[in-house]
Formats: structure tokens, C-alpha cells, sequence
């Protein structure tokens, strides 16, 4: 029974890092080593380990079902929102130069490829933690 | 810049948020997502025919997508033999999607429908993906969310043996997937360009490269193992046959049918001609495989005892018939190939619909539990009829005229020997065909079967089921009848194979 | 004698280690009978493809692709195989995802992970 006092106190004191530097991880894939699925991966990891100290009822009051699904579908549309919006108004899809010169915004290429890898990052976070969902439901019984 | 500019990158991004929705729409109510996969599917269909309109017209669409131009940038390339074939399997889909309302509500159950129809949405938009894409790797990455789709497709069925069978299709297919990617790899260690058209500008300097013999033979044995050919098609048989019926429909006509598509894509745009047939000539051994898996598919098939295992042996051996088309590797030859292509999704897709039509209403595809069932379900055991004739190549039908070209293809190379053995292969046909037909119409009355399943066959199907089924046995013939109208699509794709523009 | 030798092994010692990985990984997905052990060797197949690419793309004397601060004048190994290898990465991981959920399957239904128990449990059903 002691070692579960050292393993909750270790997730509680740790997760807020994780996540910290999940978003890090997301926002430098332009320029450094990250991108949406690292920082969507390891944002789940923090998830998962919540889920392994404290067990799988108590984070699902926190991020239920209907959230992942909501999250899934948040980040790819953000993905093709702004692929289609690049189309609307006249350049090829996803193509981010369009969008500044048509709103004048310097530097707005750079903010839109953040912003398509932060989408793909919410979505990869959702589907991480519906599959660790999933496995910690079930209870196999061997028939 | 109108809409029709678009189209290419349209037709993958609009299954994604088709997708999406579905997904949104089915948590509140399942029965949205049928309607919403049916717009979607057939507003993709109506965009194949205006792309095929427009490349017979105008000539071939590019569209660099980013605005980066080719090579640094990902490029969607749709030309003769490209729009064919999305025509080809957004027909199939199209037939697919109206076809599965009933069918999914037995076999996959409410609580998995609207994984269905959100996977059916993602296995389309990797499929047309892989059609219309000019680079290599995005090739990859859509074969490999179409298969991911597949995977998961199969295992929804309600039998534990579809996990085995989706579990063992995963492993070859991942297995197939490592050895494409390997072949890309030592193409772009030998051309530091990963655009198809670009590869195959750069690769005639190092022909004599062993790393681009590597390659080829990596590329060759991965789509072999994908699109099923012979020695490499042991996933097959299960997966067809333990997955729902309208899985099985869009796995044996649409996904079997790009992976050809690649294989050719592969061999003829990015290695010409001048390879396969010069500098490594593959195309004897390919044509003298192709035969073997004529008749062995065919012979296996006769051997089956369940309606949907003996039609997943049959594709095999359709498959030998399109490489065939391959192994020759002339013009008329090719037509047949390509002819064949169209043909056998119609075919194939019409058998798999009766099939699932037969499970739908009796609980059951095994043939000696099917006796007599012509008397109570008589419109879909003549599509049957029809298509199958279509399969044995019987005249004015489009199998015919396919196997037609192929025997003249194979004449006019000298090859007399294969020739024969293709007709051969329609002769084994015969004998599969023969034995469905003559248990549904000559097997007697299952009359010990009504008290066991409480919705046997003492009706005809519903209109949801026949229609397809109906529509694509009339399809077989006229496509047949007028087969001229085809071929003035089939013919100038052909010349994009064997030219190379 | 030593130049053949160097020329055959040391100097292509990267395709070598690929090579010998994908073996690895084939005979482990090949010869063992637990199915998760045929999924770590599939991993191990995937990875060692990973290695290769990242290999090819590999300049003498090269730094990691990630720009230096300005005014600094470097020669960065080539950027895309290390793009290319991301998304595969993604696709393996999809996979195994989707394995793992299979094998978990199986294992509620029949009650066994070994292939050669599967197939019989699978005829007896």
C-alpha cells in the first residue's frame, strides 16, 4: 500500500510538466525537432499516467467520452478548415501564402503551420487516450 | 479559380470531414450516418465522371497542393489511365454505399454502426488518395490508411473468426507495407526525388544500379502482396470470407483493384517500359506466374464449399488474368487488362452483393444449405446468372470482350501456349459458376430450413439490396454491348502506360 | 584483401545493420508463436526500414537538420528522410494500435495468445 502513495504524489506533482511540455513539444515543430504527433503523444502519456496511479474511473470524470470525440473532431477540422480556407480564397490548398497577403498579417505562414500543428496535436492527444481507454476497460476473463 | 480547378484535392478532403460528421452525427443518432455517406459517396461519384469528362477533354490535371511547385512539392497527378480508374471504384463505392444500409444492420450490429460508416468514409478517402496522388511516399501513406481501414473493417464482424482473419491480413500487410517503403527508400537513395514523373526522368541514368534492381523487386513483392497474386495471396480466402458482405464488396472490387492500379502505376510510369522489358525483363516470369494463378485460383475455387470462400478463390484467380494483361505487356493486351479491370469490379461486386443478399435472408453462405433457394429469391440468382456468365466470358457480356483482347493480346506476342491456358481458365470457370447455379435452381426445396431462421428466404430481398444488384448484373452486359464507348477511355490510357507522357 | 573487405563491409556498415535488423525482425515474426512476440518483431522489421532511411540521408561531416542562430555557417545532413520517417513512425504506431486491440480480441474469445493453439481452438469452433 506505501508504494501508492509515491507513485500518486509523483503523477500529481509531474503531469502539469508533462503537459508543459507537451504544448512546448507541439509549437517547436517548425523549427526544431516536435511537431503535432510528438506533442499529442506526449501529451496523452499524461493521460496514461493518471490513469495508471489513480485508475481509470476518476480520469474519465475528467476527460469522458464524449470530450475525445469532440477533441478528435476539433483537430482535424482546424487541419482542413484551413486547407479549405486557403481554397476559398484562391490558392491551392493549404497554401498559407494566400492567407497573408490577403490579410496583411506578417510572419501569418508561420502562425498557421503552428496553428494546423496544434489541431493535429488535439487530435492525436483524443485518439491516444480513447485507445488507453479502451485496453483499461476491458477485464479479460479467459473462458 | 473555379471549383472544378479543385476537384483532386476536393475528392480527399471532403471523405475526411464526411467522416468527421458522421462520427458527430451518429453519437447523437445512428440513423443520420446512412444519408450522410450516401451524399457524400455520390457526390464523389458525380465528381470521378466530371474528372474523367474533363481529362478525356483537356488532357491531364496537375495540382501541386501548398502552391509548392513539383518536385519539392506534393503533386496530384490525374490523367487517362488515373481517371478510369477512380470512375472505376467510385461506381463500385457508389453501389457499395447504397447497398449497405441492410446488410450492416445485421452482420455489424447498432453498436458498431457508426464505426462502419466513419471507417468506410476513411477506406475511401485513402483509396482515391492513392489513385490521383504523382508522389511516391504520399502513395505509401494512403495505402497504408487504406489498409488501416481494411483492418479494422474486417474485424467488425460479429464472428471470432474475423479477428484471426484481420489479424492475419494485418501481418502480411504490414509486411507488404515495410517492403514498398523499403523499395522507395533505394529509389530516392538512387534520385533524391520522391515525384513520380521526376523518378522517372532521373532513373534511366543509373539502370545499371544494383540499388535500383533492389528497388524494383522491393516495389514488385510488396504491391504483389497487397493486390493478392498468386503465391502471395494466402490472407485472401479469410479475409473475404469472415468479414461482413459489404466489406468483403469493397475490399474485392475497390481496394484489390488500386492496388493493381499501383502495381501498374509502379512498372509502367515510374520504371518504363524501356526497364521491365530491356534492362530487367520480368515480364515472362510475371506472365508465367499470372497463369499459374489462373488456374490454381480457379481450381481452388471449385474445391470450396461456402459461397463467399469459393468467390474469394475466383478473385485470385481474376487477379492472374490482369497481370496477365501485365506479362504481355502490349497495347491490345494491356486494353484487355484495363478492360478487365472495370469488368471484374462489376462482376465481382454483383456476386458479392448476391452473396451477402443470400446471408441477409438465410443466416448462411454455405452451398450445401443453399438448395433450391432460386424458388423464393429469383431477381437476385439471375443477377447472379448474368454476372457469372459475364465471368465465364460469355458473349456480348464484358468478360467476353475483356478475355477477348487478352487472347489477342497473347497471340500477337507469340505466346500460343499461355493463350490456351486462359481459355482453360474460363473453362474452370465454369465449374464454380456452375455449382451455385445448379444447387439455387436444381437443388430441390430446403424445406427443413424455414423453421430454423425466423427471416428465411420466403421473400425476395429488399429494394435497397436489389437495386444494386440488379443495376450492376445490367451493367455487365451493356458495358459489354457497348464496349466501344469504353474503350475509347481504355485506349488512350493504355498509350499513357506504354509511352510513357 | 583488406580493401575488398573494407569496401564490402566497413564502409556500407549501415545497410549492413539495416539488414541484419529486418532479419531479425522477419524471423521473430516469422518463427515465434505468440502472437505479441510476432508484433514486436513486426516493430522491429519497421524500425530497422526507419534506420536505413535515416542512413541514406546522411552528409559527411553534417550537423542535426535544425537551423543554426543566424550568421553561422554549417552543413546540415539532409532534412527529408527524417520528415518521411515521422510519418511513418505514425503509420507503425496505427498499427500496432490496431494489433494490440486485435490480439486483445482473440484473447477474450479463445482464451489463447499461441498460434498453433489458436488454429485448433479456431477448427474446433
Amino acid at each position: 500500500m506505501r508504494e501508492n502513495v509515491v507513485i500518486r504524489t509523483v503523477s500529481r506533482l509531474a503531469v502539469p510538466f508533462i503537459q508543459v511540455f507537451a504544448l512546448y513539444v507541439i509549437v517547436h515543430g517548425a523549427s526544431g525537432a516536435g511537431g503535432g504527433f510528438q506533442g499529442g503523444v506526449v501529451f496523452a502519456s499524461s493521460f496514461i499516467l493518471m490513469t495508471i496511479a489513480f485508475g481509470l474511473s476518476s480520469v474519465k470524470k475528467r476527460f469522458n467520452n464524449k470530450w475525445i470525440m469532440i477533441c478528435s473532431i476539433i483537430g482535424i477540422t482546424i487541419y482542413a478548415g484551413i486547407g479549405l480556407l486557403c481554397l476559398i480564397l484562391g490558392g491551392n490548398y493549404l497554401e498559407y501564402g494566400i492567407i497573408e497577403a490577403t490579410l496583411g498579417i506578417p510572419h501569418l505562414h508561420g502562425y498557421l503551420l503552428d496553428a494546423v500543428e496544434v489541431g493535429i496535436g488535439i487530435t492525436v492527444m483524443a485518439v491516444m487516450t480513447s485507445i488507453i481507454y479502451d485496453m483499461a476497460e476491458r477485464r479479460g476473463e479467459s473462458p | 479559380m473555379t471549383v472544378i480547378d479543385h476537384i483532386p484535392v476536393l475528392m480527399i478532403v471532403i471523405p475526411i470531414l464526411a467522416s468527421l460528421l458522421t462520427l458527430l452525427a451518429g453519437w447523437y443518432d445512428r440513423r443520420f450516418c446512412y444519408p450522410i455517406s450516401l451524399i457524400t459517396v455520390l457526390f464523389q461519384f458525380g465528381s470521378a465522371i466530371a474528372i474523367l469528362l474533363h481529362v478525356m477533354q483537356e488532357g491531364t490535371i496537375r495540382y501541386s497542393v501548398g502552391g509548392w511547385a513539383p518536385p519539392l512539392g506534393i503533386e496530384l497527378v490525374v490523367d487517362g489511365f488515373n481517371s478510369y480508374i477512380l470512375a472505376a471504384i467510385m461506381l463500385l463505392a457508389a453501389a457499395t454505399a447504397v447497398y449497405a444500409r441492410r446488410s450492416v444492420e445485421t452482420e455489424i450490429g447498432p453498436e458498431k454502426t457508426v464505426s462502419f460508416y466513419v471507417l468506410f468514409q476513411l477506406l475511401i478517402t485513402g483509396l482515391v488518395g492513392m489513385t490521383i496522388t504523382g508522389d511516391i511516399f504520399n502513395l505509401y501513406v494512403f495505402l497504408e490508411i487504406s489498409s488501416i481501414a481494411a483492418y479494422t473493417l474486417i474485424a467488425s464482424a460479429r464472428r471470432p473468426r474475423a479477428y484471426v482473419a484481420s489479424f492475419n491480413y494485418l501481418i502480411l500487410g504490414s509486411i507488404a507495407g515495410g517492403f514498398i517503403l523499403l523499395g522507395i527508400a533505394n529509389l530516392y537513395a538512387a534520385t533524391g526525388t520522391l515525384n513520380m514523373a521526376d523518378i522517372a526522368q532521373l532513373l534511366p541514368a543509373s539502370y545499371g544500379l544494383a540499388t535500383v534492381h533492389a528497388a524494383f523487386l522491393f516495389l514488385v513483392i510488396g504491391f504483389s502482396i497487397k493486390a493478392a497474386f498468386f503465391p502471395l495471396h494466402l490472407w485472401l480466402p479469410d479475409a473475404y470470407a469472415e468479414s461482413p458482405s459489404a466489406v468483403t464488396i469493397l475490399l474485392s472490387t475497390v481496394m484489390a483493384k488500386v492496388s493493381i492500379y499501383a502495381m501498374f502505376r509502379i512498372l509502367f510510369s515510374v520504371f518504363t517500359t524501356a526497364y521491365i522489358i530491356d534492362t530487367f525483363p520480368v515480364t515472362g516470369f510475371i506472365l508465367f506466374i499470372a497463369t499459374v494463378a489462373i488456374v490454381a485460383g480457379a481450381v481452388l475455387a471449385i474445391a470450396q464449399k461456402d459461397l463467399k470462400r469459393m468467390l474469394a478463390y475466383s478473385s485470385v484467380s481474376q487477379v492472374g488474368y490482369i497481370m496477365f494483361a501485365l506479362g504481355v505487356a502490349n497495347q491490345i493486351a494491356l486494353e484487355g487488362g484495363l478492360l478487365h479491370i472495370l469488368g471484374h469490379a462489376v462482376m465481382k461486386g454483383c456476386l458479392f452483393m448476391v452473396a451477402g443478399l443470400i446471408i441477409y435472408r438465410m443466416g448462411t453462405s454455405r452451398l450445401s444449405e443453399l438448395k433450391g433457394v432460386a424458388t423464393t429469391m429469383p431477381i437476385s440468382c439471375a443477377a447472379f446468372a448474368l454476372a457469372g456468365a459475364s465471368m465465364i466470358g460469355i458473349p456480348p457480356t464484358i468478360g467476353f470482350m475483356s478475355k477477348y483482347y487478352l487472347v489477342l493480346g497473347a497471340l500477337e506476342a507469340g505466346h500460343w501456349v499461355y493463350a490456351a491456358v486462359l481459355l482453360l481458365g474460363s473453362l474452370l470457370a465454369v465449374g464454380y459458376i456452375w455449382r451455385f447455379i445448379e444447387t439455387a435452381y436444381f437443388g430441390g426445396l430446403h424445406s427443413d430450413h424455414n423453421e430454423a431462421h425466423p427471416r428465411t428466404a420466403a421473400r425476395e430481398g429488399p429494394l435497397s439490396m436489389l437495386v444494386p444488384i440488379v443495376g450492376l448484373a445490367l451493367l455487365c452486359l451493356f458495358l459489354g454491348i457497348f464496349v466501344e464507348g469504353v474503350m475509347e477511355v481504355v485506349g488512350p490510357a493504355v498509350s499513357i502506360l506504354l509511352g510513357g507522357a | 584483401m583488406i580493401e575488398a573487405f573494407y569496401e564490402l563491409f566497413l564502409s556500407r556498415y549501415n545497410y549492413w545493420m539495416a539488414i541484419i535488423l529486418m532479419l531479425i525482425g522477419l524471423y521473430a515474426l516469422i518463427a515465434k508463436q505468440n502472437l505479441v512476440k510476432k508484433l514486436i518483431g513486426l516493430n522491429i522489421f519497421q524500425t530497422a526500414i526507419f534506420l536505413f532511411y535515416i542512413s541514406i540521408g546522411e552528409v559527411e561531416g553534417g550537423t542535426a537538420p535544425i537551423y543554426l542562430p543566424e550568421g553561422v555557417d554549417a552543413l546540415y545532413v539532409n532534412p527529408v528522410p527524417h520528415v518521411l520517417m515521422l510519418t511513418a513512425i505514425v503509420v507503425g504506431v496505427s498499427v500496432t494500435a490496431v494489433a494490440l486491440s486485435l490480439i486483445v480480441r482473440i484473447y477474450e474469445e479463445y482464451g489463447v495468445i499461441d498460434e498453433d493453439e489458436l488454429m485448433q481452438a479456431v477448427r474446433k469452433r
